[in-house]
């Protein structure tokens, strides 16, 4: 059963399409990634995907998926530099979508919360403020409040943009693990052809003319599976 | 006299305790709203308003509409969400679009007042309503009540709200992207805001509403590094600069708009001090 189906979609803006009839089917627990040229539509899509961006042809289907059971990491937040807000705050704004009617979060969603965090090897500076840490810190808790919103699906737009060879290893880490142990789907933006052949299970590569979409022979971790057994 | 007893005797007046409490009601709402405002680069929405609030003023005048807030609520309300929304798809850049309302609104208020005199003192009329030198010290019984519960929606909305107003002020697109229906939120506050700069008007009037909104978030944001502890230090430190003002500008027969105001920025120089000495803020 597909999770998100492209039928035949379109997007762009008034004055012309970057992307024309696309199709393509991601289906629960898989791990898309998403490469190509600057230009040529891959964050247009993700919008898409989103929620963010109408398309101008086609449709996007996702099945059994509410928009509050998405966790989505930005390419880059333009928070301002003086905003004021602690790691804790962020991390748990990921659930703001899922809060509905309610005002307050819930005891589980602070436990959920508080459990990111460690994952990210960040609970020391949970009380710090957001706007004082390195790039990568930043980009760790961004991730922590990606997680918490995520049920479903997890969206990633170029997550490693900006961050030094360890921390890279570490995000594709965590990802690589939220996918296999937690099930969660993966559609992630990487200009690394690395992870693209390495983890996903799917590569959507776009172009300016169009699109290929293939499923790369073996992921690393079916090899190292494989050596395994 | 002491100066205490200066202050019991002012306070036995009915007027000058109501001015106080609408003082305390009106800056806890400015402070709460003014954070947010702040943070989204929304500074001078206050201003923009109040001028607009103006100008619907001297429309009603104008018109011999007696209870003028029938028509500058709404016309408030309505060029605050217009401006929120025309700050979001940028074809005309929020500032510039507060700034373009704000001079038109107070030039034909202006002149319509000008044009269609209604009361022998014209330049008298709009220096009150531009600096609210008198209007604080007329309040009615039933204006502190309007301003009572307007007041307690609005803390009861912020409250209610808190969490997803974070979300939407901290990443816009984040919060959108997991389903908080952000353009809710942001009309939400650009109507509460419309509301309390109305009421704010009769404290320290059209022109210095800005500051009310913008220094306790200003002065918070040297000090306090949590959304958290920012706003409920704005609150507080507002309060108290509002009752300062009234008190000091009594004691010393001074405008009270103008007095809050210079409480407030004396309050911000202190925060900035402070915040530079022990080298918290950024």
């Amino acid at each position: 059963m597909a999770l998100i189906e492209c039928k035949n979609l379109s997007l762009g803006y008034e004055n012309g399409a970057i992307i024309s009839r696309m199709n393509f089917r991601v289906n629960a627990g898989e791990y898309l990634c998403i490469e190509g040229e600057n230009g040529a539509g891959k964050s247009t899509l993700i919008k898409a995907i989103l929620g963010l961006k109408r398309p101008l042809e086609g449709e996007i289907i996702m099945d059994g998926v509410l928009q509050s059971e998405l966790g989505y990491l930005p390419q880059q937040t333009h928070v301002q530099r003086d905003f004021p807000a602690s790691v804790y705050e962020v991390v748990i704004s990921g659930f703001a979508g899922g809060l509905g009617g309610r005002c307050f979060y819930s005891k589980a969603e602070h436990a959920m919360a508080k459990r990111a965090i460690e994952r990210l090897e960040m609970t020391e500076y949970t009380k710090r403020c957001y706007r004082e840490l390195s790039g990568g810190q930043q980009q760790r808790v961004l991730l922590a409040r990606a997680i918490c919103g995520a049920k479903k699906i997890l969206v990633l737009d170029e997550p490693v943009a900006g961050l030094d060879p360890v921390a890279t290893k570490n995000m594709y880490d965590i990802i690589n693990e939220l996918n296999r142990k937690e099930g969660l789907t993966i559609i992630m933006v990487s200009h690394d052809v690395e992870v693209a052949t390495g983890y996903a299970t799917q590569v959507l590569k776009m172009t300016f003319d169009g699109y290929s979409i293939f499923r790369p022979r073996q992921t690393k971790q079916q090899k190292a599976e494989r050596r395994g057994e | 006299m002491t100066p205490f007893e200066n202050i019991l005797f002012y306070f036995s007046f009915p007027f000058v305790r109501y001015a106080l409490i609408v003082g305390v009601f009106i800056s806890l709402c400015t402070a709460l709203l003014g954070v947010p405002l702040v943070l989204k680069r929304f500074s001078f929405i206050g201003d923009g308003l109040s001028h607009v609030a103006f100008c619907a003023m001297a429309i009603s005048a104008v018109m011999d509409i007696y209870s003028d807030m029938i028509v500058i609520v709404p016309v408030t309300v309505i060029s605050a969400v217009v401006l929120l929304r025309a700050g979001q798809n940028a074809r005309i850049r929020g500032d510039a679009a507060i700034a373009m309302l704000s001079v038109s609104a107070m030039a034909i208020g202006y002149l319509l007042m000008n044009i269609f005199t209604v009361s022998g003192n014209v330049s008298g009329d709009v220096c009150s309503t531009l600096f609210g030198s008198v209007a604080i010290l007329t309040l009615s019984k039933s204006d502190v009540w309007i301003c009572i519960a307007m007041s307690v929606i609005v803390i009861g909305i912020y409250i209610f709200f808190y969490n997803k107003l974070f979300a939407v002020t901290f990443d816009e697109s984040f919060a959108e992207a997991t389903g908080v229906r952000t353009g809710f939120y942001n009309t939400l506050v650009a109507v509460v805001t419309a509301v309390i700069i109305v009421l704010a008007m009769k404290l320290v009037g059209t022109l210095l509403i800005s500051a009310l909104v913008i220094f306790p978030a200003l002065s918070a944001m040297r000090l306090f590094k949590s959304f958290k502890s920012v706003i409920v230090f704005a609150a507080i430190l507002s309060v108290l600069c509002s009752c300062v003002g009234i008190v000091a500008s009594i004691l010393i027969s001074t405008p009270v708009g103008s007095t809050i105001v210079v409480a407030d920025l004396l309050a911000f120089g202190l925060c900035f001090v402070i915040g530079k000495a022990s080298g918290r803020s950024a």
